[in-house]
């Protein structure tokens, strides 16, 4: 097991870097000075554009600038944001909690659902409830997660004027009423991007249970006497679970791409918006910093998924 | 049986008829099935694949699928009737007074739960014991079943046990409450032959020990003979004949029965013959068998052989660690030699991992060999460029277990046929059409069958056609591995008996790898028995079966299952010596063996000095 | 031959094994696809729903021939009605002109990064699945690697980094659309490609492509006589959700108002016009978001469909 993790964490390294070669490639390919957004920024000091000139030597060869990058990344130096007048890394640091909450309960609320859903409708395939189980879940994750945001916002908001449909970070009141405001903000955006994932999990979770349903070990659970309800707690659930934290933590990067839609939608303020407001402010450092992150984000939800794999299936160790 | 008084059966299936639902019709796999089973009793079921023998079983259990099947009759235990007991007080009956062992160890164990675990399930669920007291009956379950250092093991997972110690896992989990009744579903048809004789004793000794009954289900009339007192016999999902195991097996009535019993290969039978014998003929309308001739000995003793392989030894790398450094190598083959004629048959033999089919893909390089020289009609085919490979390849062709999986789905039987034709442009396409029917008619197809697709046939007819595939570019030599291991007794016979006449009038040279020693005996000139990689002992058939001298050979002789009840033999104590693993550290290099010739051709390896590494105990 | 066969009663018992493969009635194999996939409901509704959307936005110029840029400031945000049958947005433009404009790039978009992401992903895959070594390691970190990437930023980066230089190049519509297109296509390609790779791993150890080499079959013949076409099956699966996901991809870069520019309304576009009229106009959101809903939809039904009928016995 420790081996496991171990290599697992020494395959995460050349990842991350391999992702930051590519991150640097896009931008030195990128036609024209990236930084000659600069000269015409009035928002910018010259002296801030003197040093970032300096600092990133852009007449240098391609290979000293990467290397020189990564170190400046690396030691947390990310840059100065033109549009907000702040380090990059100050500003990345106020925003990733957000992401990270919605994006946390919106993956709660996916697996809450497709669990017992996809289990359930495995257990009886073909069943009514299957089948409607299996419909909705084409449904959910044919419906784009900027138009479910629409659909919401129509109805609870507009229609119905339940819940805001602006996040606010920061809430003028204390106390339970704090946080029952940021449950009531956070509902529309944990929902849409919890369903929108939910419906994909569901299919994975059924297919998984499907498969593991008819292996031989199931029917000497059976042959035991266990009553149904044990055969699926004890010996069908963990091991369909195992290739679905696979699949799950293959999904990730798509889940942070709905993020982006969804904070963008709801307006809140995590990296996602973060990355789209300096995307049509030509905020250079803040893209490729906010790209970074939501990249390291990837390796570690990656990771996460390693851990959860060798401690559901005790093989890992031995292979 | 004879020396027992009939009480009370414990079980009584009366009427038993099953039917599956299959796109909404229901199709009928079992039809009417009666039998008892007495106390202490051990009743076989036999039949081929088909013959409803292993859902029978499943519907005693009511573990058949709830929603697409339907099973009718009567299964009485103890005056219940199991059909019609609640599902609460049917899964009471499960695994406390039933139990069941299936077929595949490697696949019946959950593979994320300790053994300990699993077997303890049932005794917590029956018996009501607590979670220490069904850990300590664990260990002695464990104990029962001969697992050696049992109380450190209850922790581990399945996947540090081998094939046979699964089987006893399964075992000891069955026996947890006592079972009045223990049905095994096939239990050592994956298992090596050597592993087998374990665990049919095992069951033996703890029927004895525990007084319960066994249901017996097998296609195996060896394992039939050696352990039921009396058998069934299905066929197309009904039960043909019943009877005392003695009687079916010397006076049988039933036609298919006798079918059965006369394509079953005997080890022994053969010590009065001294050339290959092709499985007799039967009437249809009484199951005897038909007077037959011997084949004509069809060996070019004076030719050069056609196939010589000196020191052959192939060997692969094991990785695993940190960064994937080589951790090991398996011997997979290890300096085997041996000669091939035109027209012989040479039978590689011995158990799972022994190297026997990596021999044969070796000699045709279709995996890569590190050292040795294979010389085909005296030219070296290790010398080869690819190209000149590609062209060689057409003397020796190659026929696999799984006709099935030989034959790419997507293509008609006869551009399957006509294939090697074409790859190796030896005919126009009309004049292929015309040799694949030829081909098809010569092992016994329809020319017209040609358009269809692997799927439309049964497994003994696509084995046809691989032959029919293999022969199209005219080889000297086959490569058979486990050609006739997958197929039915009957089917197999049927397939043999093709193979010997196709080498009589073709004068084929056949390597034919088997881990089956009755059909090896049946149908080859010499034998070679290879262990860890190695040829322990080589020489003609009736040496090798008559006169065994390694050690080795002499315990897989005495594994074998004889479908012959009366020489039901007196066996050995049980042991459980597992099969050794041929994964040698880096830098191994075993010492020169050197061999003592018994007789004429028949060579035995001496045991080497010092310790012995192939892991077999030197014989005094 | 027949003379040395023996007569058994089961020598093709095989009609009593509930064997679906040996059941199946000689059929040709086109046919029998055929009559699996229309066993699926929703997938022969899904594929009649999307060739009347196909055929709706190839033919809607000839059938609804307005033209989507007439500002009429008289009709701004005005609801469906004879007149405009999806109504009009906040210039006043016929929404039903521009959906049939927009469908046709979306669907394009679609279809053109599909075959982008299936090309790289069954090159990439078959030489990952038929070489050993060094090339097949390197071939498979590069696809996880890519695999890991966050795919919308990195869509955004790109996009935000190049679109000026392409559009110079192309023009506005040809430039944006090439690079949507290579740019999806380029970063989706790798599902495909663990897909064609596993296939292949698994075909290679196969008897059947052993006998062919066997044979004397050379490689390129083994790939494209045995195992390509076996292969196949999935990644025409993997395709069709390539055309839906594309769709989606193109929609969600417009209507995070980074794909195409506001006079090429495609229907992420349009939505990102309208999200900010919800209120007062929710039919101009609901026709485009309606659209991509039904087209991915019946896209994904009919994967799912082709799946059953080309691959009943789930190789993967």
């Amino acid at each position: 097991m420790a081996t496991y993790l171990i290599r697992r964490l020494l395959i995460a390294i050349p990842s991350l870097l391999g992702i930051s070669l590519i991150l640097f490639t896009v931008l030195a390919l990128a036609p024209g000075d990236p930084f000659g957004e600069l000269a015409t920024n009035p928002n910018v000091p010259p002296e801030v554009r003197a040093a970032l000139r300096a600092k990133f030597g852009m007449d240098d060869p391609v290979m000293v600038r990467y290397l020189r990058w990564l170190a400046a990344m690396a030691q947390g130096d990310w840059g100065f944001s033109f549009a907000s007048r702040i380090d990059v890394d100050t500003l990345i640091l106020q925003r990733v909690p957000t992401t990270l909450f919605v994006i946390g309960s919106s993956q709660v609320l996916a697996l809450l659902i497709a669990v017992p859903v996809g289990i359930y409708a495995a257990l009886r395939p073909y069943s009514v409830f299957d089948q409607i189980a299996n419909t909705l879940a084409f449904v959910g994750f044919s419906l784009p997660t900027f138009f479910t945001g629409l659909l919401l916002i129509l109805l609870f908001s507009i229609h119905l004027g339940w819940l805001p449909f602006v996040y606010q970070a920061d809430i003028a009141a204390t106390g339970w009423r704090w946080y029952w405001e940021h449950v009531r903000q956070a509902i529309m955006p944990v929902t849409v991007l919890g369903l929108f994932q939910a419906a994909s999990y569901t299919r994975y979770v059924r297919s998984a249970v499907l498969d593991v349903a008819r292996l031989d070990y199931v029917t000497t659970a059976r042959a035991k006497g266990l009553s149904d309800g044990a055969v699926t707690r004890r010996h069908i659930t963990r091991n369909a679970l195992i290739p679905v934290v696979t699949l799950v933590a293959l999904q990730m990067p798509a889940v942070f791409g709905g993020a982006i839609v969804t904070e963008q939608i709801f307006r809140v303020p995590g990296i996602g918006s973060l990355l789209i407001t300096a995307m049509l402010a030509n905020d250079t450092p803040v893209i490729m910093a906010v790209t970074f992150v939501f990249s390291c984000l990837v390796v570690a939800f990656n990771l996460i998924a390693d851990l959860l794999y060798g401690w559901l299936d005790p093989r890992i160790s031995f292979r | 049986m004879t020396g027992k008084v009939r009480m009370d059966p414990i079980l009584s299936v009366q009427n038993l008829s099953t039917a599956f639902k299959v796109e909404r019709a229901w199709r009928p796999v079992v039809r009417g099935v009666s039998f008892d089973i007495g106390p202490k009793e051990t009743v076989a079921l036999v039949g081929e694949s088909g013959s409803g023998k292993s859902v029978t079983a499943l519907s005693i259990m009511r573990l058949t699928p709830r929603d697409s099947s339907r099973v009718t009759g009567s299964v009485a235990l103890g005056g219940r009737d199991l059909l019609k007991l609640p599902d609460a007080e049917m899964r009471k009956v499960r695994g406390d007074d039933i139990a069941m062992i299936f077929q595949e160890p490697m696949t019946s164990l959950n593979p994320v739960l300790t053994i300990g675990f699993q077997i303890a399930e049932a005794l917590i669920l029956h018996r009501g014991l607590s979670r220490s007291a069904a850990e300590a009956e664990t260990v002695r379950l464990l104990e029962k079943v001969r697992i050696p250092a049992a109380k450190s093991r209850i922790h581990d997972y399945p996947h540090r046990f081998s094939g046979g110690m699964r089987q006893r896992v399964m075992i000891a989990m069955a026996l947890a409450c006592r079972p009045k009744l223990l049905i095994a579903d096939e239990p050592t048809t994956a298992l090596d032959v050597t592993i087998q004789s374990q665990i049919l004793e095992l069951i033996k000794a703890l029927q004895e020990e525990e007084g319960m009954s066994v249901l017996f289900i097998t296609h195996d009339m060896g394992v039939v003979a050696e352990i039921a007192d009396r058998t069934v016999v299905m066929y197309g999902g009904e039960a043909v004949e019943t009877g005392a195991t003695d009687d079916i097996f010397k006076r049988a009535t039933h036609p298919y029965t006798r079918m059965l019993l006369s394509a079953v290969p005997r080890l022994g039978s053969m010590t009065e013959h001294a050339r290959p014998l092709p499985f007799p003929e039967i009437d249809r309308s009484t199951g005897l068998p038909l007077p037959q001739d011997e084949i004509p000995d069809t060996v070019a003793h004076a030719e050069r052989p056609v196939l010589q392989v000196k020191d052959l030894t192939t060997r692969f790398t094991i990785t695993g660690g940190l960064l994937g450094r080589p951790r090991g190598r398996v011997h997979a083959v290890e300096k085997v030699s041996f000669d091939l004629r035109q027209g012989e048959t040479l039978a590689l033999v011995g158990e799972s991992g022994c190297g026997k089919s990596t021999t044969g893909r070796s000699v045709m390089r279709l995996i890569e060999p590190q050292s040795g020289s294979v010389l085909l009609d005296g030219e070296d085919i290790m010398a080869l460029g690819e190209r000149d490979l590609r062209e060689r390849r057409k003397l020796m062709q190659m026929i696999f277990q799984d006709p099935f999986a030989s034959l790419d789905p997507r293509m008609t039987i006869g551009a399957a046929i006509a294939e090697p034709l074409a790859i190796n442009k030896l005919a126009s396409r009309s004049a292929a059409r015309e040799q694949t029917a030829e081909l098809l008619r010569r092992v016994g197809l329809s020319p017209d069958m040609a358009s269809r697709f692997p799927h439309e046939f049964s497994g003994g007819q696509r084995q046809r056609i691989c032959i029919a595939r293999a022969l199209a570019v005219r080889p000297r030599l086959i490569v058979a591995d486990e050609s006739v291991s997958a197929l039915d007794v009957s089917v197999k016979a049927q397939v043999i008996n093709l193979m010997l006449e196709l080498q009589a009038s073709l004068q084929l040279a056949y390597l034919f790898i088997s881990h089956d020693m009755a059909v090896v005996e049946r149908v080859s000139h010499r034998v070679a028995v290879m262990y860890l990689g190695e040829i322990v002992e080589i020489g003609p058939r009736a040496a090798i079966f008559g006169n065994p001298q390694h050690p080795y050979t002499r315990r897989l002789l005495a594994a074998v299952p004889i479908p012959d009840p009366a020489r039901r033999h007196e066996k050995h104590r049980v042991t459980n010596e597992e099969l050794k693993s041929p994964i040698r550290p880096l830098g191994f290099e075993p010492p020169d063996r050197l061999y003592r010739e018994v007789s004429p051709g028949h060579m035995v390896q001496l045991p080497s000095e010092g310790p012995s590494e192939a892991g077999l105990p030197v014989a005094a | 031959m027949a003379g040395s066969t023996l007569a058994s009663p089961s020598a093709d018992a095989v009609a009593l094994v509930p064997d679906p493969a040996a059941v199946a009635a000689p059929r040709p194999r086109g046919s029998e696809t055929w009559r699996r996939f229309r066993r699926h409901r929703l997938a022969t509704v899904s594929a009649l729903l999307l060739g009347v959307i196909v055929a709706g936005v190839l033919l809607g110029p000839w059938l609804w021939p307005v033209r989507i840029d007439e500002i009429d400031f008289a009709a701004t945000l005005q609801g469906p009605s004879w007149q405009h049958p999806f109504g009009t947005d906040d210039l006043g433009q016929d929404l039903l002109a521009r959906m049939i404009y927009g469908g046709r790039i979306s669907l394009a978009v679609g279809f053109a990064a599909m075959l982008v992401s299936t090309i790289v992903g069954v090159i990439v895959g078959s030489l990952a699945g038929m070489s050993r070594g060094m090339l097949q390691g390197l071939l498979m970190w590069v696809t996880d690697l890519f695999l890991s990437l966050p795919q919308l930023p990195l869509l955004l980066l790109v996009i935000y980094l190049f679109r000026d230089k392409l559009k110079a190049a192309f023009g506005v519509e040809g430039g944006i659309f090439v690079m949507i297109v290579v740019v999806i296509g380029g970063l989706r390609w790798m599902p495909v490609a663990r897909l064609v790779r596993a296939q292949f791993l698994s075909l290679r150890e196969k008897e059947f492509v052993e006998a062919a080499r066997a044979m004397g079959a050379s490689r390129s013949r083994q790939v494209v006589r045995h195992i390509l076409p076996n292969a196949i099956g999935p990644v025409i699966v993997a395709g069709t959700i390539e055309v839906s996901a594309a769709i989606i991809a193109e929609s969600t870069l417009s209507f995070l108002g980074l794909g195409f520019p506001p006079d090429i309304p495609t229907w992420g576009r349009i939505l990102f016009d309208a999200k900010d009229q919800l209120d007062t106009a929710p039919h101009w959101a609901m026709f485009p978001g309606a659209a991509i809903f039904l087209t991915v939809l019946s896209i994904n039904f009919i994967g799912d469909g082709l799946r059953d009928a080309l691959d009943p016995r789930r190789v993967i």
